[in-house]
């Protein structure tokens, strides 16, 4: 009992000083901090509008928090969610551009070819790690830039708006390809129960699978995994294309659900927040949507601080990424403390 | 100079690597350290060359107590240490290496370094060139340069940890040689660790034999060897007794296969391995016996010729087709190639079930692995992560994860780092294997396990292979085989 | 004139290369002793951002340099901090650092965003900068871009010509090898990491100070993770690196010179601007890929192993390890 609420007290700390680090940031541009942190949370949480907004930013950032758990499962360092996310979002768009059907089937094969459009993607970035000895980092950051432009050059050329291209984006889509919301709430309930479903199934698939198994043993060992029999190779793509494929469901659900239209955008950085909910789970998906929930809040809450202080809204994001470095030191200052404390008691015994 | 180690006490949690073991080296001559894997020796002699301090006891020198918290303050002391893989920098050359370990100044003096390196080079017929890398030398050669840096430091006691393994016949006699000179023309002393009888036999003045982190007992040389066995064992050991089964089919048939890689080539191969058959594959480190084993597991590329296992082509076929055909493969790397160091147990026996449900059912798996624990006398619970077991049980465990029929047993260094004990049983579960019809093919360093053991010898040298029988050959023949024939070797 | 614009656009590829270069031999160093800087992109960020600050709010450009190397440094600390003493993953703390730097740098940095403000002055080095061709190309610059080549210099020197610089081969390629030899393994880590970072951070301040001068969002987006991968591509030799960056420059200049070409006008302009991203994909597919293993494996074994030596470089042994000091 003693030992759990201690537990809870060191999960404490890394938040403490993160908000510590902010608070320093804060007094440098001569903000107040309390003010700001008001801000933040009433940003989120004041209406139930706001609310709503929060778990729809959930949605994209546990799908890729989710999806980055498989392939840091597999020692992979998928770094290239966003550019996964972005393909999703055209296959998505293709779809919802070309095929002229009833709400239903629209949707459905929306959400398909953005899951495939996102496999796609993840796959390359596999087949470069296996085949191509490309670090996956670099291999997914090239692809994630490729990716952008792509994006851009679409958005710019075939699918150009009547009235000429701007940044923001295509025409809106047709009324069928809009995933419905919730009364007024900017939430779509299919997005949410999409995104419920895959935590469950990807927890299942690592922990009580086989090929859970395989995947870890790839990732504590990648040459011993081989030897013992993992087929690595076929693993390996299996996981880039599985976490892009939940990266590309984002990225479908980002363009119908969130702006009905594609945007150059259309990733928005969620790849790599998904990243770090990934890294702060310790890549359990059962924790990721408590942490895609507070990073969700920190994001709609900091846009506030523009309006009201005068704030760049980035502070969010200095406090979220601030947490996991805090979260990664604090760690690692422990296990320094227990093994220096084994080394005392072998020494006096 | 005159060492002594008195008392020596070092614990590592429960387990007592020394418990108060004493020794004395008189300068001028070349002590022994004798004792199985797991004797004590290697932790004495860290404790003896700065790398571990001791929990209690000292070392004197010359009749004054010192103490030294690393390497470098024991060698300002004059104790230098040969490590059994020489800590060496591979990728940088040779004068480099050695200049790395002197006083700081900005600017290395490399004339100076350079003289100073062929002019003990040449006291010992050492041939190093200082602009080669030394990723171009044996180990034998590395080892050269390794006693060049600590006499170059003014080492007076230099420790060699089982420096023999690896190193080629011609080169090991070099070595004694340099040896003998350090100590009887120079007066410097040697401490020779080794768990080999005839060497210790043939180099030593002077013998500490050790046992369970104690001392079991003092020899002058020449001692008799059944004496030297009693005191490492407690008992005697009897031979190994030979046990010849009828090969049967053939299992596995190379023809004219060429393994590329551009370090080496292993070149047009013909060779067959029997129902049965246990073969040896001799040669120095990096002699291509290691790329011609993988390529029998189908974990090398092969650029030409066919491989058949039990007459079904797998030239080019994945790792895992060979699994299925029958084929075992376990790599002497233990923790970095074979096993998962934070997998438990239970998930090692859950993963090599290839063909076990996709749903994992924990009961069922948590059974077999303790069904293969007890059965493999290993040393641990399901639920430890392989890296909490001991190198032997690490073996015990890779046998124990093999399938139970198989036809073909590709093992590399099946017993290194394995006390006696240890070594003939693993040996023991192999050989039944082959009542079931398994060839068995391994690599091995050890000239006597490759005699004792095999059917067959297969010799690499420089990519090429020669067969020779085990039952008459004796040991110099292979090393000289080993070390190819018309060659010196340095 | 043509020489004229062929010198000309060689001094604005040297110009123009500074961050990288920079930034790519104060990584080469920090991975030469072990450790790897996976932060660059954002270090430069924040560093670039800090750099104009300073130099804004005191007027003083040298003032604004040295806190961009502070902060390069400060970043690199910790991440020696995390992975030398905490031995937490590298590349963990190094991305995460990565994305921290750069939030910091939009937020602490709103103020100064798109605002006019100091630069580093031209100055020809005397006599040097009057040697034909060399001259313009070389010494017709200012400070930073003199001390980026300066860099490529020195770290070459003090790396393979002294004393210390065996040392921090040594420390990198095979630290149990170097502890006994008496080196202190973990305080060479530090050292050379934070001073790979402060050239790092000078990287940052030669963006805002020198090449794209001022500040704003995304300013100085993407050129860590080029300089990283040119680290690679030269093999961790400062020769080799510094020609990788002046082959991307050059490699941008000609994009630049192609895009105002009528022939490719209809090119669309993001073709250009992830360009060299794919480039660089491209040439480490080259340098690690398994078929390029094959081929060489092919050859007769001493040019294959002359090629191999020349396409890729071996990476420090020791790279991205922590070593235990008993």
């Amino acid at each position: 009992m003693r030992k759990k609420l201690m537990g809870v007290l060191w999960g404490l700390v890394p938040i403490l000083l993160a908000l510590l680090f902010t608070m320093v940031v804060l007094v440098i541009v001569g903000a107040s901090p309390l003010e700001a942190y008001r801000n933040i949370l009433l940003g989120a949480f004041e209406s139930p509008e706001k609310m709503a907004d929060v778990v729809a930013a959930c949605v994209p950032l546990i799908l890729c928090g989710v999806g980055m758990c498989v392939t840091f499962t597999a020692g992979q360092w998928n770094v290239g969610v966003e550019g996964q996310i972005i393909l999703g979002a055209i296959f998505a768009t293709w779809v919802a551009r070309n095929l002229l059907w009833p709400q239903v089937p629209v949707l459905t094969l929306m959400v398909l070819a953005g899951i495939l459009g996102g496999a796609l993607w993840g796959a390359v970035a596999g087949l470069l790690k296996v085949y191509g000895k490309v670090h996956e980092i670099f291999g997914g950051l090239g692809l994630n830039y490729l990716a952008q432009g792509l994006a851009i050059w679409l958005i710019f050329n075939p699918w150009k708006p009547a009235d000429g291209a701007t940044m923001s984006g295509t025409d809106p889509f047709p009324g069928p390809a809009w995933m419905p919301h919730f009364r007024h709430l900017r939430v779509a309930p299919l997005a949410v129960v999409l995104t419920l479903v895959a935590v469950v199934i990807a927890y299942f698939l690592l922990q009580g699978t086989r090929w859970g198994l395989e995947l870890k043993a790839m990732g504590k060992n990648f040459r011993s995994a081989f030897t013992l029999g993992v087929p690595s190779t076929s693993r390996l793509l299996i996981a880039f294309s599985t976490c892009g494929g939940l990266a590309g469901l984002a990225g479908a659900i980002r363009c119908s659900a969130r702006y009905g239209r594609m945007i150059p955008d259309i990733a928005g950085g969620q790849g790599y927040l998904g990243l770090l909910v990934a890294l702060l789970a310790g890549y359990r998906p059962q924790w990721v949507p408590l942490i895609a929930l507070f990073f969700a809040a920190v994001g709609v809450g900091s846009p506030r601080l523009e309006l009201n202080m005068q704030l760049d809204s980035s502070l969010g994001g200095v406090l979220r990424t601030s947490v996991v470095l805090a979260v990664m030191l604090v760690n690692g200052w422990r296990m320094l403390r227990a093994r220096q404390v084994r080394r005392a008691v072998e020494e006096a015994a | 100079m005159k060492v002594e180690l008195v008392d020596i006490h070092k614990y590592f949690g429960p387990v007592r690597a020394n418990d108060g073991i004493s020794m004395t080296i008189e300068s001028g001559t070349i002590h022994g350290l004798l004792g199985e894997n797991g004797a004590g020796k290697s932790t004495l002699m860290k404790c003896f060359s700065g790398y571990q301090s001791p929990d209690r006891g000292v070392v004197r020198v010359d009749g004054r107590p010192v103490s030294f918290d690393s390497p470098a303050e024991a060698i300002a002391h004059g104790i230098g240490m040969l490590h059994q893989d020489p800590l060496d920098f591979p990728q940088m050359q040779i004068l480099d290496n050695f200049l790395l370990a002197f006083e700081d100044r900005i600017l290395p003096d490399r004339r100076k370094g350079r003289k100073v390196l062929r002019e003990l080079g040449a006291r010992f017929q050492f041939d190093l060139d200082p602009d080669a890398e030394v990723t171009s030398l044996t180990i034998g050669e590395r080892q050269q340069l390794e006693i060049l840096r600590l006499l170059a430091l003014g080492a007076q006691v230099i420790i060699l940890d089982e420096p023999t393994t690896g190193i080629s016949a011609p080169q090991k006699e070099k070595l004694f040689a340099t040896l003998h000179r350090l100590a009887e023309q120079e007066g410097r002393s040697v401490v020779f660790v080794s768990h080999k009888l005839e060497e210790v036999e043939e180099l030593c003045h002077h013998v500490t034999v050790l046992r369970h982190g104690r001392v079991t007992g003092e020899a002058e040389m020449p001692c008799p060897v059944s004496r030297l066995v009693e005191m490492m064992f407690g008992r005697n050991l009897p031979p190994a007794e030979r046990v010849s089964v009828q090969p049967g089919q053939t299992v596995l048939r190379l023809e004219g296969v060429t393994v590329p890689s551009y370090r080496l080539q292993v070149q047009d191969v013909n060779f067959e391995i029997r129902a049965g058959e246990v073969v040896g594959l001799a040669g120095l480190e990096g002699s291509g016996q290691r790329l011609f084993l993988r390529a029998c597991a189908g974990l090398e590329w092969v650029s030409a010729g066919h491989i058949h296992v039990d007459g079904q082509e797998l030239t080019g076929a994945s790792y895992q087709r060979f699994l299925d055909a029958g084929v075992a493969y376990t790599p002497a790397n233990r923790m970095e190639e074979g096993l998962v160091g934070a997998l438990t147990l239970s998930e090692h026996f859950a993963l090599v079930d290839r063909h076990g449900s996709f749903f994992l059912d924990w009961n069922g798996v948590r059974e077999r692995a303790l069904k293969g624990i007890a059965h493999f006398n290993i040393i641990g619970r399901p639920d430890d992560p392989a890296a909490a077991l001991s190198g032997g049980n690490q073996q015990r465990l890779m046998l124990a994860l093999l399938p139970s029929h198989l036809r073909l047993l590709l093992m590399e260094h099946p017993t290194r780092g394995l006390d006696v004990e240890s070594a003939r049983w693993i040996w023991q579960q192999l050989l039944a294997r082959r009542e079931d019809g398994t060839a068995i093919l391994f690599i091995s360093a050890d000239l006597d396990e490759l005699l004792e053991r095999s059917d067959r010898i297969v010799v690499f040298c420089g990519g090429q292979m020669e067969s020779v029988h085990a039952c008459d050959t004796t040991v110099e023949q292979l090393g000289y085989l080993i070390a190819g024939k018309g060659q010196t070797g340095g | 004139m043509e020489t004229n614009f062929l010198i000309q656009t060689l001094a604005s590829i040297v110009a123009a290369s500074t961050p990288v270069v920079l930034a790519s031999i104060g990584e080469t160093i920090s991975e030469k002793s072990g450790v790897i800087n996976l932060s660059l992109d954002g270090s430069i960020a924040l560093s670039a951002m800090t750099g104009f600050a300073v130099a804004f709010t005191t007027g003083s450009v040298t003032l604004g340099m040295l806190a961009a190397m502070a902060v390069g440094a400060l970043v690199a600390l910790i991440i020696a901090f995390a992975s030398i003493t905490l031995r937490q993953e590298q590349v963990a703390v190094g991305f995460v650092l990565t994305m921290l730097c750069i939030e910091l740098a939009d937020f602490l940095g709103n103020p100064f965003v798109r605002r006019p403000g100091p630069s580093v002055s031209h100055a020809p080095i005397p006599y040097l900068s009057d040697i034909p061709i060399l001259g313009p190309v070389l010494f017709n610059h200012n400070l930073i871009v003199y001390l980026s080549i300066l860099s490529v210099v020195l770290a070459w020197w003090w790396t393979h010509k002294t004393q210390p610089g065996l040392k921090l081969q040594g420390v990198g390629e095979r630290p149990e090898s170097a502890f006994a030899r008496g080196v202190n393994v973990h305080r060479l880590r530090f050292v050379y990491t934070v001073i790979g970072g402060a050239l790092v951070g000078l990287a940052g301040a030669s963006y805002s100070l020198s090449i794209k001068l001022g500040w704003s969002h995304r300013h100085t987006s993407g050129i860590g993770w080029i300089a990283l991968a040119i680290v690679i591509f030269g093999g961790w030799s400062p020769w080799r690196v510094a020609v990788g960056c002046y082959l991307f420059g050059l490699l941008k200049a000609l994009g630049s010179i192609l895009q105002r070409n009528s022939a490719f006008v209809n090119v669309p302009t993001q073709i250009f601007s992830s360009a060299p991203f794919a480039l660089m994909i491209f040439a480490l597919l080259l340098l690690n890929s398994e078929g390029v293993d094959r081929l060489l494996a092919l050859l007769p074994p001493r040019v294959a192993r002359q090629l191999d030596r020349a396409i890729r470089g071996r990476s420090p042994g020791g790279l991205g390890q922590s070593f235990i000091q008993e």
